[in-house]
């Protein structure tokens, strides 16, 4: 790659000035757009397997036909013994899950979803605690929110008192970051306290979390609950993540949307671009002429008008990273945050110079007819 | 005077199609000999454009043969053909056909960088040197005047070394004195053995300066003479 050739793409590019800002505000927003929808996408995906995450069960038993963590369905006490007859299975906690009405002491009352583990076993408990302890949960009636809720469940700081299903509620810890996407708060509390507050009988539970003796061939244990228990799925985490990111992603549509929005913005960001060097490379079709005339290859004029496009590229990506580092920052408190990993980063860089790339080739186009001799005087 | 640079035999070409198909060449023969300066002179629409795209490797013929350096050039690709102008031909237009958005080094810098070759600052700035300006190497065209931007051309032109300098209407922009200016850096290119130099033209002006003239019309070689001739011709 020489210099000379750099230095004439260059040129030919900031030589229109409006015409090469136009071209970066085009890639910026195609950009942005399409990090957005990504941001949105990847940030969906960990939000709504968030749960899943969080537990160390090796095996989640469900009622047969669970479509993600938020539905809400009953499995008995008794299939929970059963797996625990079955060898390799160190514990089968219970896991209840459901929707109640909180009521604060001014008497509004607004929905909160429920998450109840055991405290003393394994389960999903809250994390990112900002103020108490999981311990504190022990304490009658105690209750953890995420501090984002706060307000709506008006709880100003812990000791707050609340309902849920008229049976008070104290609010014993608080954490940060644990949002849904659904906007409806999360409340975790002991399995018991859950099942008062969700209304479950006391020998009922939405999952048995299963974990499995490391000397225990997972595999052969998950094939043994299966045949044991009867109306019920078993998972492990991995399969249950995806079924609910499917069910949610694909099922209600909304991963779709998010898609056609960075397609959307893919080829708006595509046109713009092969537009600008398309009429780039008009104007300056005379010296392209020359070029060809004076002896260069074809190869070199492409290259002219690549090195043209992923100049482009690259300003147009500094751009949109900029405004997208604001939009991560803005959204990272909110139901549903923007989340761009490193390598999100990278990949979108490759994207807008593939983008830019492909704009070049309506230009190489037009460049591969010119004929040499119309720089001689006619 | 020695070997021919460039020897077209028996060149016919057709321009066009259907009804507005011409008949620009009809059998050119036409040698250029280094250390020879030759002006290709004839009216509008004689075929000297034609004859010289087609010496400069930038048109293939429909008929007969040409060589440049003793090489055939008819059933070249446009690719290779590429690289017979970059390797042997120089070519100056009448537009100058600068890139306005580069120095005069960097112009000049340019046929030396479609050949791949490195140290190209030096080698410009010498052949700046050479066509007198030597003083305005990071001038931008529009910086520069009709004659400073010939100049530049030139020194484009010659400064890979080639063995054809192909100038088109070189002093059709410029004034006399430019114009002679011109016409003197072109003679002593033309002087090097290893180098002829073909200048179409309509000027009689630079009769003077030629070793030797061939007319054209109507796609053919109608007339040949010596520098000498044609100045005795002009002086009666």
């Amino acid at each position: 790659m020489s210099a000379l050739k750099f230095k004439l793409a260059y040129r030919n590019l900031f030589h229109d000035r409006l015409r090469f800002v136009a071209t970066i505000v085009g890639i910026v927003f195609s950009i942005v757009l399409v990090t957005v929808q990504a941001g949105l996408y990847v940030g969906f995906r960990r939000m709504v397997t968030t749960m899943i995450d969080h537990s160390p069960a090796d095996l989640w038993i469900m009622p047969a036909g669970t479509k993600c963590f938020e539905d809400p369905s009953l499995l008995d006490d008794r299939q929970r013994f059963r797996a625990l007859a079955i060898e390799g299975v160190v514990d089968a906690a219970p896991l209840v899950i459901g929707y109640a009405q909180w009521r604060l002491p001014s008497g509004t009352t607004t929905p909160v979803f429920i998450v109840g583990s055991e405290l003393q076993g394994f389960g999903v408990r809250p994390w990112n605690l900002v103020a108490g302890r999981v311990e504190d949960l022990s304490i009658p009636d105690a209750v953890a929110i995420d501090q984002s809720y706060s307000e709506r469940l008006g709880v100003s700081a812990t000791g707050a008192n609340a309902e849920i299903r008229d049976q008070r509620v104290q609010v014993a810890a608080m954490t940060r970051g644990i949002r849904s996407f659904t906007t409806t708060p999360y409340v975790f509390a002991g399995v018991d306290r859950a099942r008062a507050y969700t209304g479950m009988a006391p020998n009922k539970a939405s999952y048995f979390l299963v974990r499995v003796s490391p000397d225990a061939d997972a595999g052969k244990v998950r094939r043994q609950l299966r045949e044991s228990l009867s109306d019920v799925e078993v998972l492990t985490a991995a399969e249950f993540r995806s079924r609910s990111r499917n069910f949610w992603l694909f099922g209600t549509g909304a991963g779709a949307a998010l898609f056609a929005g960075a397609l959307l913005g893919l080829i708006v960001g595509t046109v713009i671009v092969a537009q600008t060097l398309y009429s780039s490379t008009k104007d300056h079709l005379s010296e392209f002429a020359t070029l060809r005339a004076i002896g260069s290859s074809s190869r070199y004029i492409y290259m002219v008008i690549v090195w043209q496009a992923l100049l482009s590229a690259i300003v147009g990506f500094i751009g949109a990273a900029g405004i997208s580092a604001i939009v991560v920052r803005m959204t990272a408190e909110s139901a549903l945050a923007v989340v761009v990993t490193p390598g999100m980063t990278f990949a979108l860089f490759l994207l807008t110079g593939a983008m830019c790339v492909a704009s070049a080739i309506a230009a190489i186009v037009q460049v591969m007819r010119i004929d040499p001799t119309t720089v001689l005087a006619r | 005077m020695s070997e021919p640079v460039l020897d077209a035999v028996g060149v016919g070409k057709f321009l066009g199609h259907g009804a507005g198909r011409v008949h620009a060449l009809k059998g050119v023969d036409l040698s250029l000999m280094g250390g020879e300066l030759v002006l290709l002179m004839g009216p509008s629409g004689s075929g000297k454009t034609t004859l010289l795209s087609i010496l400069g490797c930038l048109m293939t013929p429909n008929d007969g043969t040409v060589r440049v350096r003793g090489e055939p050039v008819g059933n070249l690709d446009p690719e290779a053909l590429a690289g017979i102008r970059r390797n042997h031909i120089g070519f100056v237009f009448q537009s100058y056909h600068l890139f306005p958005t580069l120095s005069a080094e960097d112009n000049v810098r340019l046929a030396l960088d479609v050949r791949g070759e490195r140290s190209q600052r030096k080698a410009a700035r010498e052949v700046l040197g050479l066509v007198g300006l030597a003083h305005k190497t990071k001038a931008f065209p529009n910086e520069l005047s009709g004659g400073e931007q010939q100049r530049v051309a030139i020194a484009r032109a010659i400064v890979g070394k080639p063995s054809v300098i192909l100038a088109d209407e070189p002093t059709g922009a410029l004034d006399a004195e430019n114009g002679k200016a011109i016409m003197t850096l072109l003679a002593d290119i033309a002087k090097d053995s290893s180098r002829g130099v073909l200048v179409v033209t309509h000027d009689p002006r630079i009769v003077p300066f030629a070793s030797r003239i061939v007319h054209i019309e109507d796609g053919r070689i109608v007339r040949q003479e010596t520098g000498g001739e044609a100045r005795r011709v002009s002086q009666s």
